[in-house]
C-alpha cells in the first residue's frame, strides 16, 4: 500500500541520515565537528569574510581615533581627505557635490569628503560595537558564572542586582551616558554602554552553569581536588562557550543598531566628531536632493548588523548538537545504497 | 502562590527604589538645570534663577530631594500623586496622562500586527523547515532585525508617502509598473511554493497574468481612487475564511462545524446592506458601530450549538473566529468606501498620506468615518515601520520554538497514534511552542507606554519618547522621573506577569521554590 511505502522510504532515509552523520564524525573533536559545521553555512561563512573586508576596508581607509577631543591619538588612514577638510565643490549637471572619482560617495553641503565622513562613521560605530561587545561579554560571563557556580546568597544578591539593572531600560541609560559623556569620546561611551548590556548574558550564562553544575565531569573535578577558580573556567566555562558565543555575537549587533539610533536622536557621538546614526539624522531632509548623502551611512549599517546577525546565526547552528545539516537527496541516495546489508539488518 | 506574589512584588519595589534613587542621582549630578539661566543676560536673571530654584527645591541636595519626589510618588496610594513640576511649572502628572493615549494609538497597533503575522509566518517556516521560503523568510527577518527604524522611516516617507500621493493624481498602473509588479509577485509566489523546476515555471506563469488581469481591473473600474469590496467580494472572502478557518481549527471532516462557519458567512452577506445602512447614519454612536459586530459573534455561537452535538467547545471556537474576520471585512469595506470622499475632502486634496503628526489640521468633518479614516492614515506609516523592525523577532523565536517542540516525544507519540498531521500541529505542538512565547510578549506589551523615542521623533508625535527625549536635552529631572517610573514600573510588573502566565501555561514550571 502507498502509505506503508511511504513510511519505509522515511525510515531508510532516516537511517541514510544517522549513516552519513556517524561515518562524518568519526574521530573529530568537538572544536573540530563546530568549526566543520559552522564552515559549511554558507550565509555565515559569506558574511564573515564580508565583515572582515568591511572591517579592514573601514579602519585602512580611516585610520584609528581614539582619545578625547583635547588629547586626541591619531593613526591616518589612506585616504586622503579628513573629516574637517574642505576641498572645492564639485559641480555636476544638477546638483552640488555629487559622487566623481575624487570624491566618490560626493560632498556634503559644506564641501566636506563624503567618504571619508562615512569611513570615520563606521569606524566609531565599529569600535563602539567591539568595545561594548567585549565588556559586556566578559562582565555578564563572570557575574553569571559566579552567580550559577556559588548559588545561595551569591546567586541571590547578583540576580537581584542584574534585576535592577535590567529595569533601566536601555536607551534611557544610553540616552543619559551619551548625553553627559558623549564629548569624552567614543571609546568613553562605548565603555559606559558595556557597562548596562551584560544583562541578558548573564542570566543565559548562569542558567548553564546551574546544570552544568551538577553533571559528573564537575564531581569528578571537585574530588580531584580542583580549585573553584579551575572548575569555573577549566571544567565549566569551555562547556557553556557555545551560548556565550552566540549571545555576544547578537550582543554586538544590538550595540550598533543602539549606537547608531543614539547618534541619531543626539545623545550618542557628539559634534564634530560623527557617526553613521549621526550622519542620517543630518542629511535625512536632503533626500530628495541628494540621495547618496542619506543611502550610504544606512548601507553600511544593514551590512554590518547583517553580517553579524548571520555569523550569530551560524554559530548557533554550529553549536547546537541537536541541530542536523540538511542532507540532499543526493547524499541520502548515496548513502542508502552503499549500505544495503546494514539496513535490512538492522530490520 | 499569594506569597510567592507578595514576595515578589515586595522585591520589585525594593528593586524599583534602588534604580530610581541611582537615575535621580545620575542626572541630577551629570547636569544643571540652572545653566541656561545664569549665562542668560535678561536683567531679572537672579529672580528666575531665585524662583526656578524654589519652585524645584533646587537647594535641597539630591540625595535628600529624592525623598521629596518619593513621597509625591507614594501619593498613589491615596489616589493622588504628584510627580512635581516641569522646568515650565506645568504638572507633570498631566503631561504623561496626555501623552500617554498618543503612545499607546501608536504602538499598540504595530505590536498586534508584528505578533500575529510574526508568529504566523514564523510556524509556517518552521513546518516547511529548510524550504525555499524557509531560507527566504530567513534572510528576510534577518534584513528586517538589521534595519535602523529611522533610516527606514525616511524612506517610507519618500516612497509611501510623497511619491504614493504623486501617483495618486492620475490612480492609473502604468504598463511598466504592472510588469513590473507582476515580475515581483511571480518570482515570491515562485518562491514560496517548492516543486519541480515545470512546476515552478508553471506557478510563475500563473501568478504573473493574474496579477496583470488584477492591476487591469484596478486601473479599469479606478479602484484606486474608489475603492470598495462589495457585497460580493464581502461574500467570498469571507466563505473563503470560513472554510479556512475550520480546515484549520477542526479539520475538514467534520462537516457540520464547516456547515456551521459557513452559515455565519451567509450571515453576513444577508447582513451586508442593514449594516451598512445602520453606519451610514449622521451621528453614529459606538453602540451602532459595535452592535452588529456583536450580533454576528451572537450568531456564531447560536449556529455552532445549532449544528453541532459533540465537541462544542472547538465548533464555536472556530465559528466565533469567522466571524470576528466577518466583522472586520465589513469594517474594511466600509473604509473603503469612505476612501474616495476622504481624499477629495478639503485640507486632503489627492494627498492622502501624511509623514508628520498624528491629525490633519486643515481638515474639518463632522464624519465619524472621515476621521476614522484621518487616524487611520496618520497612524499608517509608523506602524508598518514599527512592524517591519518588531516582526522579525517574532518569525525568529516562533520558528526556533515550533522546531524544538516537534522533535519531542510525544509529538512522535501523537504521529504513532495516527493523528493526522494538522492535529498533531495544531493540536500538539502550536500549544506548547507559544508558552515560550508569551514572556516576550508581555515585554513587548509593557514596552508600549514606553513607546518608540526614534519613531515618535522621526514621525512627529508627542508621546512619551518625545516627553522623554526632551527631559534629557533641557534637563528636566522630575519630567525624566516621571516618565521612567511609569516605563520601569510597566517593565517589572511585565517580568512578573511572564512568571505567573508561564507557570499558569507549563504545570512542569512552579513558581515557588
Amino acid at each position: 500500500m502507498a502509505k506503508d511505502k511511504k513510511n519505509e522510504a522515511a525510515n531508510s532515509s532516516t537511517e541514510g541520515e544517522n549513516q552519513i552523520e556517524l561515518r562524518e564524525t568519526a574521530g573529530l573533536s568537538q572544536g573540530q565537528l563546530i568549526r566543520r559545521k559552522f564552515f559549511r553555512h554558507k550565509p555565515a561563512v559569506a558574511s564573515l569574510i564580508a565583515l572582515i573586508f568591511i572591517g579592514i576596508f573601514v579602519f585602512s581607509a580611516s585610520g584609528i581615533h581614539l582619545g578625547t577631543e583635547k588629547a586626541p591619538i591619531t593613526v591616518q588612514g589612506w585616504w586622503k581627505y579628513t573629516i574637517t577638510d574642505i576641498p572645492d565643490s564639485t559641480f555636476c549637471k544638477d546638483s552640488v557635490g555629487c559622487p566623481t572619482w575624487s570624491h566618490p560617495f560626493g560632498q556634503d553641503p559644506i564641501g566636506r569628503d563624503y567618504f571619508a565622513l562615512v569611513m570615520r562613521g563606521a569606524e566609531q560605530s565599529i569600535m563602539v560595537m567591539l568595545v561594548v561587545g567585549l565588556i559586556g561579554g566578559i562582565l555578564g560571563t563572570i557575574i553569571g558564572a559566579v552567580s550559577g557556580y556559588f548559588r545561595g546568597w551569591v546567586d541571590a544578591i547578583l540576580m537581584r542586582f542584574t534585576d535592577f539593572i535590567i529595569t533601566i531600560p536601555s536607551i534611557i541609560i544610553g540616552a543619559v551616558i551619551g548625553f553627559k559623556f558623549g564629548n569624552l569620546g567614543v571609546v568613553a561611551l562605548a565603555i559606559y554602554l558595556g557597562l548596562f548590556s551584560w544583562t541578558g548574558l548573564a542570566r543565559l550564562v548562569r542558567g548553564e552553569f546551574l546544570s552544568l553544575r551538577e553533571r559528573e565531569f564537575v564531581d569528578a573535578a571537585r574530588v580531584a581536588g580542583a580549585s573553584h577558580t579551575r572548575i569555573i573556567f577549566k571544567h565549566i566555562l569551555p562547556n557553556a562557550m557555545g551560548v556565550i558565543i552566540v549571545s555576544v555575537t547578537l550582543m554586538l549587533a544590538g550595540a550598533i543598531l543602539l549606537e547608531t539610533a543614539l547618534s541619531y536622536i543626539g545623545f550618542g557621538v557628539q559634534a564634530p566628531d560623527v557617526s553613521l546614526g549621526s550622519l542620517i539624522s543630518d542629511y535625512q531632509d536632503s533626500f530628495t536632493v541628494s540621495p547618496w548623502l542619506f543611502y550610504w551611512p544606512g548601507v553600511l549599517i544593514i551590512g554590518i548588523a547583517l553580517c553579524v546577525n548571520f555569523i550569530g546565526d551560524g554559530l548557533r547552528d554550529a553549536f547546537d548538537p541537536r541541530q542536523r545539516r540538511q542532507i540532499s537527496r543526493k547524499e541520502l541516495l548515496k548513502a542508502t545504497f552503499r549500505t544495503p546489508t546494514n539496513d535490512s539488518k538492522s530490520k | 502562590m499569594l506569597a510567592y506574589i507578595a514576595r515578589r512584588i515586595g522585591i520589585v519595589l525594593l528593586i524599583l527604589f534602588g534604580s530610581s534613587y541611582i537615575v535621580y542621582n545620575l542626572e541630577a549630578f551629570s547636569g544643571d538645570p540652572l545653566a541656561e539661566l545664569r549665562t542668560s543676560s535678561a536683567k531679572n536673571r537672579d529672580f528666575l534663577i531665585a524662583q526656578m530654584t524654589r519652585e524645584l527645591h533646587l537647594d535641597v541636595p539630591p540625595p535628600i530631594r529624592y525623598f521629596d519626589w518619593l513621597r509625591g510618588v507614594l501619593g498613589v496610594l491615596t489616589g493622588h500623586a504628584d510627580l512635581g513640576k516641569t522646568r515650565d511649572g506645568l504638572l507633570v502628572v498631566n503631561e504623561i496622562s496626555a501623552a500617554i493615549p498618543v503612545t499607546i494609538r501608536l504602538v499598540l497597533g504595530a505590536t498586534i500586527l508584528a505578533i500575529v503575522l510574526g508568529i504566523t509566518v514564523g510556524v509556517i517556516t518552521a513546518i516547511r523547515q529548510y524550504s525555499r521560503l524557509d531560507y527566504t523568510m530567513t534572510f528576510i527577518s534577518f534584513l528586517m532585525f538589521s534595519l535602523p527604524i529611522f533610516w527606514v522611516a525616511v524612506l517610507l516617507k519618500q516612497y509611501m508617502a510623497i511619491e504614493f500621493n504623486n501617483f495618486l493624481g492620475s490612480g492609473q498602473i502604468t504598463v511598466p509598473w504592472m510588469i513590473g509588479a507582476a515580475i515581483l509577485i511571480g518570482i515570491s509566489v515562485a518562491g514560496i511554493i517548492s516543486g519541480s523546476r515545470r512546476r515552478v515555471w508553471f506557478i510563475f506563469g500563473g501568478a504573473f497574468v493574474s496579477t496583470v488581469i488584477l492591476l487591469w481591473l484596478v486601473n479599469v473600474t479606478d479602484w484606486l481612487l474608489k475603492p470598495g469590496l462589495g457585497i460580493v467580494g464581502v461574500g467570498l472572502l469571507t466563505a473563503g475564511i470560513s472554510v479556512g478557518i475550520a480546515a484549520i481549527v477542526v479539520g475538514m471532516e467534520n462537516r457540520r462545524v464547516v456547515l456551521a462557519s459557513l452559515t455565519v458567512a451567509i450571515a453576513t452577506v444577508a447582513l451586508y446592506f442593514p449594516i451598512n445602512a445602520l453606519w451610514s447614519a449622521k451621528h453614529l454612536s459606538f453602540l451602532a458601530l459595535i452592535a452588529p459586530m456583536l450580533l454576528l459573534v451572537v450568531l456564531a455561537i447560536v449556529a455552532a450549538v445549532a449544528f453541532t452535538k459533540v465537541d462544542r467547545g472547538s465548533a464555536i471556537r472556530t465559528t466565533v473566529i469567522t466571524s470576528v474576520f466577518a466583522s472586520l471585512l465589513l469594517l474594511i469595506d466600509r473604509m473603503m468606501n469612505t476612501w474616495s470622499g476622504y481624499i477629495h475632502s478639503d485640507g486632503i486634496d489627492l494627498r492622502p498620506i501624511p509623514t508628520y503628526g498624528t491629525v490633519s489640521v486643515r481638515l474639518s468633518s463632522d464624519n465619524f468615518w472621515i476621521n476614522l479614516m484621518d487616524g487611520f492614515v496618520h497612524v499608517l506609516l509608523p506602524t508598518i515601520a514599527l512592524t517591519l523592525i518588531s516582526f522579525a523577532g517574532y518569525v525568529r523565536y516562533s520558528r526556533g520554538s515550533l522546531l524544538e517542540v516537534m522533535n519531542m516525544d510525544y509529538i512522535r507519540t501523537a504521529r504513532a497514534k495516527g493523528l493526522s498531521e494538522r492535529v498533531v500541529i495544531v493540536r500538539h505542538a502550536l500549544r506548547n511552542a507559544m508558552i515560550p512565547l508569551t514572556t516576550l510578549m508581555a515585554f513587548d506589551f509593557a514596552g508600549v507606554i514606553g513607546g518608540a523615542i526614534i519613531t515618535e521623533s522621526v514621525f512627529g508625535w508627542h508621546g512619551m519618547g518625545t516627553l522623554f527625549r526632551s527631559a534629557i536635552s533641557s534637563q528636566d529631572l522630575n519630567l525624566l522621573m516621571g516618565v521612567f517610573a511609569i516605563t520601569s514600573f510597566m517593565a517589572v510588573m511585565a517580568n512578573l506577569v511572564a512568571d505567573l502566565l508561564y507557570s499558569a501555561l507549563d504545570p512542569r514550571i512552579r513558581v515557588s521554590k
